[in-house]
């Protein structure tokens, strides 16, 4: 009998990811961001020190996923309740996990005024144009055009305006140090997506101000459309109104990146 | 310690401080704005928490953030501020985390005026936000009960872990009496094996009032109905002035309790046998104590800065046993202490 060869681990779940079945719909693409997040946590080292806040929205159960300290905020306050906790815990690694009407439309004051502040927070934002938990209706991100439970005719611009682009509007907040917009819908883009939220925790670490990290997602379910053919019409149409990229990148981020 | 004169908005702010309280968030509104401004000075002085929130929906989630990792944690606001707050007091009850909140009450409804009044009474003490939930809620008369029910506030919802109200108003925010103050000494914190401070050699803790298993979310609202029960065996307070040969009761608490003592004063000159009950927990609210107490007394009298919410209370604990008459004005309009003789005599010549 030839000797046992010792086994390299080039594959496993990562110890800030429970061990259980998630609620998502098969194909949505929460699950890979919840998963990417627990591996920066693992990578850095900080499950014993984060904290972090569930939105209300179809991750309202993220704290089921995600295994570090974590609350569940009103719908919008993520952002708030954060400020709270991190001002009286500087030393705690606090994120929160918004999907886009969460963040964008009943939390946007929340967002401004937290970014503004440069409150060392990070926030995962998911942007899948459409608010799944409550079933399909406009999100301030729906494209113009996108038919919706609310917008039955698809988005009429006249009629419910235009979406909201959050990088772009974030960016220009002094506070705002790391502002991003990445996607998962390929294995490329999902190491380029853990890349941005591990610098946007560090960026936090370091006391450098607000980080945000948005991903252009999906919502196969509520978009009526195959796990695939989501992850299509992704790329044909919410990449040219969410151009993915950099948006904000202070000095004192790039000099942090530099070292590391 | 010696008595310092303080205004009473400032007198609340440093009573916070004195109870250890670690952070305050706020939004500006009269007449309560002085405490933010005591706050924003005094707090990252001492190394504390400040924020000056972007609304009240801001304020109070920041304090639920707070209240989560443990940490003391007050907000103060006005009326219109405190019907923002309701959504975020309803999760804070939900999750069962301590939170002390000042209402200094103003004239209303809608924006209504800054002057004193009580027309939040129904909002501050049958709940306001939604769902099955009952905060304590503590009715000062003078600046120093005022110092002395923060202080309480904060070992009451230590206690509970459930938010605790302070409700004033204008005249007691604005006016300045000598106070006394504990000492100040550094926040203490006491063993909180639930709070977020990270899971660091402990299982994590989540802190959520989302339970989407009904006979579990029927769980929690029978722990919060113990919580309560517990708080109504235990808490109740009131003050009672001349209710001893008393034969007109009059009910009243918070700044139209100062007006009835000076009332009660004028008119024993003229003969008329009058007391005051004063509830100065108006949730719970000392029910039994005030059936016991009108037994007593021939009628009964509520005075209120409203046009009779606290009345409800009174009719629930008395029923139909004794007559009940009420004074009250609205609109921010107070009554002179004559005004209130007038109705007492009205009361009593009714009988
Ligand atoms: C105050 C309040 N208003 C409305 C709702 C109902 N609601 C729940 S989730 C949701 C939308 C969530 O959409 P989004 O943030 O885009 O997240 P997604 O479900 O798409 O991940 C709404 C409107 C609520 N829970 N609370
Ligand atoms: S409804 Fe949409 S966003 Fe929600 S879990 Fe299903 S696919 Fe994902």
């Amino acid at each position: 009998m030839s000797e046992a060869k010792e086994e390299k681990i080039v594959f496993q779940r990562p110890k800030a990811l429970c061990d259980v079945v998630t609620h998502y719909c098969p194909g949505c693409l929460h699950g890979v961001v919840h998963r990417v997040i627990a591996e920066v946590i693992d990578d850095l080292g900080i499950q014993e020190i984060t904290v972090g806040i569930a939105p209300v929205g179809c991750s309202v159960l993220a704290y089921n996923y995600i295994a570090t300290d974590f609350a569940e905020a009103a719908h919008g306050r993520a952002l708030a309740m954060a400020t709270g906790m991190k001002r009286v815990h500087p030393e705690l690694v606090v994120f929160t996990y918004q999907g886009d009407g969460d963040l964008a439309a009943i939390g946007t004051n929340e967002l401004i005024h937290a970014a503004t502040r440069g409150e060392n927070i990070t926030t995962i934002f998911i942007n899948n144009a459409i608010y799944g938990m409550t079933g399909g209706q406009m999100a301030p991100t729906t494209l113009p055009g996108q038919v919706t439970t609310s917008t039955p005719t698809g988005r009429d611009t006249k009629l419910a305006g235009f979406p909201i682009r959050v990088c772009e509007l974030v960016s220009t907040l002094e506070g705002s140090a790391y502002i991003v917009r990445r996607s998962a819908y390929n294995p490329s883009e999902i190491r380029k997506l853990k890349a941005a939220i591990k610098t946007a925790f560090q960026v936090q670490m370091a006391g450098l101000g607000y980080s945000l990290v948005e991903v252009v997602s999906n919502c196969p379910t509520n978009w009526g459309m195959t796990p695939l053919e989501s992850l299509k019409w992704l790329q044909e149409n919410m990449l040219a109104y969410y151009p993915l990229g950099d948006y904000k990148v202070k000095d004192s981020v790039k000099e942090l990146m530099a070292k590391k | 310690m010696a008595k310092v004169l303080m205004k009473g908005n400032e007198a609340i702010a440093e009573a916070a401080i004195r109870a250890g309280c670690e952070a305050y968030f706020g939004y500006p509104i009269t007449p309560q704005t002085e405490v933010l401004e005591y706050m924003s000075a005094r707090m990252p002085a001492l190394g504390r928490a400040f924020v000056q929130a972007e609304s009240e929906l801001g304020a109070v989630n920041m304090l639920y953030g707070a209240a989560c990792t443990g940490a003391r944690a007050m907000t103060t606001t006005s009326s219109p501020g405190f019907s923002l707050m309701q959504e975020g007091l309803s999760y804070i009850a939900c999750s069962e985390v301590p939170a002390v909140v000042v209402n200094i009450m103003r004239g209303g409804p809608g924006l209504g005026n800054i002057q004193p009044a009580q027309g939040d009474y129904f909002q501050m003490t049958k709940g306001g936000g939604h769902g099955d939930y009952s905060p304590i809620v503590l009715a000062p008369s003078t600046v120093q009960e005022t110092v002395d029910l923060v202080i309480l506030a904060f070992d009451l919802a230590d206690k509970y872990r459930q938010p605790v109200y302070v409700i004033a108003d204008g005249m007691i925010g604005q006016m300045m009496e000598p106070v006394e103050l504990p000492e100040l000494k550094p926040p203490q914190r006491p063993e909180r094996p639930w709070a977020l401070t990270g899971a660091k050699g402990r299982p994590r803790n989540i802190i959520t009032s989302l339970q989407l298993d009904p006979p579990t979310l029927e769980k929690v609202n029978l722990r919060l109905q113990e919580t309560y029960k517990r708080i109504r065996e235990n808490e109740q307070r009131h003050e009672e002035y001349m209710t001893d040969d008393a034969d007109l009761l009059v009910v009243a608490y918070g700044t139209a309790a100062r007006i009835v003592k000076t009332a009660i004063a004028k008119a024993r000159r003229d003969g008329l046998k009058a007391g005051l009950f004063r509830p100065i927990t108006v949730n719970p609210y000392p029910y039994d104590t005030l059936r016991k107490a009108a037994e007593k007394a021939k009628r009964l009298l509520v005075v209120e800065l409203s046009a009779g919410q606290m009345l409800e209370d009174v009719r629930l604990a008395v029923m139909d046993k004794r007559p009940i008459h009420f004074f009250g004005k609205m609109g921010g309009v107070v009554p002179m202490p004559e005004d209130v003789v007038d109705a007492m005599k009205k009361a009593l010549a009714e009988a």
